[in-house]
């Protein structure tokens, strides 16, 4: 995987943009859900936990902070690496499409 | 029937099974033996990875360290987790794409050195080791206890079997096995959890359960909630609330760094990453990943049900009882908290 920034020398332009722009749909999938994953687990989990354990989860006795330490990341690391799947996918066959018809 | 012969029975049933699917599979040549001929549905490869992946810490010992452990025991939870995003986002997809049998070539070539190639075989090998280790003593204290032998015999048990599948079946036969393994483990883990569920809270999903009313409130006039009737009678009995966050040693910094620390190195195990070379594509990998986490969830989202179901039935069972009554593991647990 060469870095998008350093052009091998060989590779004429087209072919290097068309490169650029699937590295960087791939690096803005890739931050959003990184920055998700964050979020939630050692986010919601650990940094605020107490800030959200002050309210509970309407109708359960879960405390929201703690909710999301034992049972909310894992619900969505789940749906985290679900959308990575189905949008890195996409990407990759529209790229080939492209690759074909070029 | 006896209990011990129950076992028996279910110990052999399941170690034919795994024999009997390895012998069915047994691979002839180089590609079948590292990467099961390619040609493993990400499904299953799902399944296999999430049975590889969820190891005796996670079926033997985590539920009762999140029971002593309370909210603290939530860094095994999200770090063992999220750490399987990290693989699933950062590494699994790109290792697949270039497509060799281990890691150690995909190091060697992508760095175009050898030198490199050995540090990650030499890495590869001390990870494995560490980490076999740990497993083979869980399956040990598993044997010992259900059959009733010698840590080390079980030990040598648990050894035969796996070389015996390995060796005949290579990853083809491992993978199908593993298929199995995580039926069997899922079945094992689910059947007690439901049950006492059920029985507490009246909710067939243990998720559900951990966050609701009990069936026969302890207390009178309070709110029935099961976790806040676990934390006041916590309380009552001189400890720390079970949901409260950072008590003691488990500061802060302390629940971050180890939660931490647990996602980056869970997403560098070695025996989870080899399974993603078993897939048809880049693509495959990708939803192998997604539904091996999904199995795993089903698992991860249970334990912390089982252990707040599970520290709460201790606490009631034991509360009245006087110290000179209690069992000596109670006592010594309670230092140690």
């Amino acid at each position: 995987m060469n870095h998008p920034n350093t052009p091998h020398p060989s590779s004429n332009s087209n072919q290097q943009k068309k490169h650029n722009s699937y590295w960087n749909k791939n690096l803005k999938i890739m931050s959003l859900l990184l920055f998700c994953w964050f979020f939630f687990s050692l986010g919601c989990g650990v940094l605020w936990v107490d800030f959200l354990n002050q309210w509970t989860i309407p109708g359960t006795g879960f405390k929201l902070g703690f909710w999301f330490a034992q049972q909310g990341s894992i619900i969505a690391f789940v749906i985290i690496v679900f959308i990575y799947a189905l949008t890195m996918n996409r990407v990759d066959k529209t790229e080939n499409e492209s690759k074909l018809n070029a | 029937m006896s209990i011990l012969n129950w076992t028996y029975l279910f110990v052999g049933l399941s170690f034919s099974l795994y024999l009997f699917i390895a012998w069915r599979v047994r691979v002839k040549d180089t590609r079948g033996f590292y990467v099961a001929g390619r040609d493993v549905p990400a499904y299953a490869n799902g399944m296999a990875t999430a049975a590889d992946w969820m190891s005796a810490a996670s079926f033997i010992s985590m539920a009762g360290l999140i029971s002593t452990m309370g909210y603290a025991g939530s860094v095994y939870l999200m770090g063992w987790t999220g750490g399987f995003v990290l693989l699933a986002l950062c590494l699994a997809p790109y290792l697949r794409k270039l497509g060799h049998y281990t890691v150690p070539e995909f190091i060697g070539d992508r760095y175009e050195s050898d030198v490199a190639r050995v540090i990650a075989i030499v890495c590869a090998v001390f990870i494995s080791f560490t980490y076999v280790a740990g497993q083979m003593r869980g399956v040990g204290v598993v044997f010992s206890r259900f059959l009733n032998v010698d840590i080390s015999t079980g030990v040598f048990i648990g050894m035969f079997i796996v070389f015996v599948y390995a060796t005949l079946g290579g990853m083809k036969g491992i993978t199908w096995t593993q298929v199995a393994q995580y039926w069997v483990l899922i079945t094992a883990f689910l059947v007690p959890t439901i049950a006492i569920s059920i029985q507490l809270t009246g909710h067939i999903v243990p998720s559900v359960g951990m966050g609701a009313t009990l069936i026969e409130p302890s207390v009178v006039g309070q709110t029935n909630f099961l976790l806040n009737a676990l934390d006041s009678t916590l309380t009552d009995f001189g400890w720390h609330f079970y949901t409260e966050a950072f008590e003691g040693k488990w500061s802060k910094f302390n629940v971050f760094a180890t939660a931490l620390t647990l996602m980056v190195g869970t997403a560098g195990l070695p025996h989870v990453i080899v399974r993603f070379y078993t897939v048809k594509n880049v693509q495959a990998a990708r939803w192998s990943a997604f539904w091996a986490l999904l199995f795993i969830s089903i698992l991860y989202l249970s334990a912390p049900s089982l252990a707040s179901f599970s520290r709460y039935y201790m606490i009631h069972t034991l509360n009245g009882s006087s110290s000179e009554s209690l069992p000596s593991w109670f006592i010594v647990g309670k230092k140690r908290v």
